[in-house]
């Protein structure tokens, strides 16, 4: 690390607080410009797809079991299952398939 | 009763079910955010520190994409850079939240909502019935919160004495976290799933082609989100409905 921990920590904090409360403290009515507005709506999809894709395959040691726990991530998702069990399923996958390519 | 105690009693009431309707968030990050101590810890961080990020900043994709800036030494304002773009949803959030609230709610109470703005809490905030007491939101955040800084400090502190085995498996926890919020939306919703496909394929572009794979993973997000929810907004706009 070279820089300073405490600075990163803080400039983190400020960003991420000033995205939160300015929306809801300064704006008192709607956004209407639908560009705008349809950019922010797909921001979030986009984002957390970037950061699991490929990020999932490399986080384990072996390609196969990253890749079978994003498999079952998107089984269980796509059932409506619970954050917590999806969580659950591809973590409980990872630690199986990697017990497994041990055993082998 | 006075009208002064009858508006504590239903505060109150307002509160606790927010608690209530937030435990499954709670459980949810105490899972996430438990992978997440793992790894601050295992870059290095003390205890205190990766505890400081979490009540900081509660926001699991920023938190790790900081992990990130942090682990490969970018600069203060990459790490801005990318809180904002990676945060950005937040703005949105908050701005729906902020058409659901009485236009009455003061400033002060809007800046104490404003601390726990995550996906999930916005999720459950926004699908309320009528306007949104802000007293619903503290219930919410203050349990989910605590999951969160909890879950994060047992994974730094516990990290190390973990086997590798598993904490190698609740690294992929955050990723299942993930998925799970986009995969429900993207069945029902062709532009959101067109969306994802395309961020997948940039995001997969930009890790591995020759040249692009020398961008720091802060900025591949950053650009791989502007390019990607920039095309969609042009080729899917949504529609303007009035709430």
């Amino acid at each position: 690390m070279s820089g300073n921990i405490y600075i990163y920590i803080a400039v983190m904090a400020i960003v991420t607080y000033l995205i939160r409360v300015l929306p809801l403290t300064l704006i008192r009515s709607e956004i209407k410009n639908p560009f705008i507005r349809s950019f922010l709506y797909y921001v979030p999809y986009a984002t957390l797809t970037a950061m699991t894709v490929p990020a999932i395959f490399t986080a384990a040691k072996s390609l196969y079991s990253g890749l079978a726990a994003f498999i079952v991530a998107l089984f269980l998702s796509f059932l409506r299952r619970s954050l917590l069990t999806v969580a659950a399923g591809a973590c409980l996958t990872v630690f199986l398939a990697e017990a497994l390519i041990r055993a082998m | 009763m006075t009208q002064t105690t009858e508006s504590r009693v239903t505060d109150a009431a307002y509160f606790v079910q927010g608690l209530l309707d937030g435990i499954p968030i709670c459980l949810g990050y105490l899972a996430v955010s438990f992978a997440f101590g793992i790894q601050a810890t295992s870059m290095g961080l003390s205890v205190f520190e990766a505890t400081l990020i979490s009540i900081t900043n509660v926001t699991s994709a920023g938190q790790f994409a900081g992990l990130s800036v942090i682990a490969s030494c970018g600069s203060y304002l990459e790490m801005a850079g990318v809180q904002f773009i990676i945060n950005l949803r937040y703005m949105l959030m908050s701005a729906a939240i902020s058409q659901k609230l009485s236009p009455k709610v003061s400033t002060g109470k809007r800046m104490l909502m404003a601390c726990g703005m995550t996906d999930e809490i916005f999720g459950i905030c926004i699908s309320r019935p009528r306007e949104l007491v802000p007293s619903y939101c503290y219930g919410a955040t203050v349990i989910s919160v605590a999951g969160w800084v909890l879950g994060t400090f047992l994974g730094a502190f516990s990290g190390e004495l973990l086997p590798h085995s598993l904490s190698e498996a609740l690294g992929v926890a955050l990723y299942g976290m993930f998925i799970a919020i986009v995969v429900p939306v993207a069945r029902e919703n062709r532009a959101v799933l067109i969306t994802a496909i395309i961020a997948m394929a940039l995001s997969t572009l930009f890790s591995f082609a020759p040249l692009l794979s020398a961008i720091s993973p802060g900025l591949r997000i950053i650009l791989v989100t502007l390019i990607t929810a920039g095309a969609a907004a042009l080729l899917f706009p949504i529609e303007i409905k009035e709430a």
